[in-house]
């Protein structure tokens, strides 16, 4: 098993699909934490479907279009927080509006656009296994600025999350931070797209968060498991897909949610056997019903 | 006996709509004031103008250092249970830590000092034994004593508690208002509730808040008196009734 690894750590596609896994396991660990903790599944989809408008304008202009995904996913994700707040519209009508109009308008675009648009399944789907050396150091730079900023504000965030209202007593600069996250939730959802596409990616910000919550319950635990997960599940999602030629996006997925199913199984076990012993403390018998 | 806040002909409410009209009250050091009223009546409003959560539309509120107005940052609050997300991954001494967040602060952490001060706060409470639990393990008498200690951690002036009854069995409520009586040698204390049969032993004062705010300033108030106000004590504790009732408040 260890020889063959070995052997593959000398291409350079392999290596950088690898660094690609463990910057996005940080991010999205850290992120999907954030993300389910506050209930904001809903928001995140509508921001990864929006980035597609993104996706298609840099087709069309000849941009890199991770790059024009990056703008559009957050100018979306600070106009859902924005209009949510003032515009009196419902915050999840809001992000349907954004959902569907970033992909129509990424589906115009890249229909305009001359000639074929290549890697687009790429970007729909994920492909890990073509990372460039431009994607990796996006997802670097943006890993580094998540994880700063994250161990900086790690309080503020964990009380605003928490409670916003009782932080707003306490004049925290609520709106601010809100906004701040948000747009470092866009940005980590479209750098995370290469790994897992944008059909796919929102799997990488809960199924990690999902199985570290069955273990741990506070907050930074939940995101240290997270990153562990994230880079177990991503890292035998790529082995699988490079030895049976399966797309790398869904071998990922399939692999966490078989942890996710194993983990499971795992605490149900753990749970019964705790209840057993108890019993058996408290009655010196066995619970036989 | 300083003041702490002085709310002058307050008008408030929610997109257009008012809800509090022309409303003032003095709040003192050491009052104990119990606010009752119908839902919909004001009653939370009114705390949330103190706290600086919605911004009055007519009328001012301000606060008192000696003789000199100063900003509003000394109100702890204990807002209502349900209000708040319990399944939020966080510990019992991290809510408490977070009563300290203006004092502390935006990066950084806290001190072994304020970690201390917190869990001398849990075990005042008795409640020492759950401070690694998650919120989402405790009852709702717990969960009230941790809310309560994250209110008094950065030792307030002004305490205001919205509904603290409503999860709590009637032991622990007896427990409770024994512990608000002795914090209330050290803060003035504002307590909503629409249960008007409990509070009424322990307040020193009663405002009435029906779109407009009725001050009595008894310690209790007897049947008689509050048919005086046309406020029958046994319509206000059964709940959503007293509409009507309310409105014909003679000020």
């Amino acid at each position: 098993m260890i020889e063959p690894f070995l052997d593959l750590l000398q291409y350079r596609f392999f290596t950088n699909a690898l660094l690609a896994s463990v910057f996005t396991s940080i991010s999205c660990g850290i992120i999907g934490t954030y993300i389910v903790s506050r209930r904001l599944v809903f928001i995140s989809g509508g921001i990864t479907h929006a980035s597609f408008g993104g996706i298609g304008i840099g087709y069309f202009f000849g941009f890199n279009p991770l790059a024009s995904a990056t703008l559009f996913a957050v100018i979306s994700a600070l106009g859902i927080e924005f209009l949510s707040k003032k515009a009196d519209v419902r915050e999840d009508s809001l992000i349907g509006i954004f959902w569907s109009f970033g992909m129509a308008l990424g589906i115009i675009f890249i229909f305009m656009a001359p000639g074929y648009a290549p890697n687009l399944m790429g970007y729909l789907f994920g492909s890990l296994l073509t990372v460039s050396h431009a994607d990796i150091g996006m997802m670097a730079v943006l890993t580094i600025v998540v994880s700063g900023f994250f161990i900086i504000f790690y309080k503020v965030i964990l009380f605003i999350s928490f409670d916003q209202e009782y932080a707003k007593t306490h004049k925290a600069p609520v709106q601010l931070i809100n906004y701040l996250l948000i747009s470092l939730v866009a940005a980590t959802i479209v750098i995370s797209i290469r790994v897992a596409g944008i059909i796919l990616v929102i799997s990488l910000l809960t199924i990690p968060q999902t199985i570290a919550n069955m273990f741990t319950r506070k907050f930074g635990n939940i995101m240290v498991f997270s990153v562990l997960f994230a880079f177990l599940g991503t890292f035998a999602g790529l082995m699988v897909s490079y030895y049976y030629n399966i797309p790398s996006g869904a071998s990922i997925i399939m692999s966490l949610v078989f942890a996710f199913v194993i983990a499971k199984l795992l605490s149900i076990l753990v749970t019964s056997l705790r209840v057993r012993t108890a019993y058996l403390n408290e009655t010196g018998r066995p619970n036989n019903k | 006996m300083g003041r702490i806040v002085e709310l002058k002909n307050v008008s408030a409410g929610y997109a257009g709509e008012i809800v509090l009209r022309e409303v003032s009250l003095v709040v003192n050091d050491n009052d104990f004031i119990g606010i009752i009223g119908p839902n919909g009546g004001g009653k939370t409003t009114l705390l949330r103008v103190i706290l600086g959560l919605v911004r009055p539309y007519r009328g001012s509120v301000i606060f008192f250092n000696g003789n000199a107005h100063v900003s509003g940052d000394i109100i702890g609050y204990l807002p209502q249970i349900s209000r708040i997300d319990a399944r939020f991954p966080i510990s019992v001494t991290d809510v408490v830590l977070s009563g300290l967040m203006s004092k502390q602060g935006i990066p950084g952490r806290y001190s072994g000092k304020q970690k201390k001060l917190a869990e001398e706060l849990l075990a005042r409470m008795g409640i020492y034994g759950i401070r690694k639990k998650v919120i989402g393990e405790l009852s709702g008498g717990q969960l009230q004593r941790v809310y309560l200690c994250r209110a008094i951690i950065s030792s307030p002036r002004l305490l205001m508690l919205d509904e603290p009854n409503t999860f709590v069995d009637t032991r622990f409520e007896t427990d409770f208002y024994g512990i608000l009586k002795e914090l209330n040698k050290d803060m003035a204390i504002i307590v909503v509730s629409h249960d008007v049969g409990t509070i009424t032993w322990y307040v020193k004062t009663i405002a009435c808040v029906n779109g407009n705010l009725h001050y009595h300033p008894y310690s209790t108030i007897t049947q008689d008196q509050l048919a005086a106000y046309n406020c029958p004590i046994q319509i206000i504790t059964h709940g959503d009734v007293p509409h009507t009732v309310l409105e014909t408040h003679k000020r």
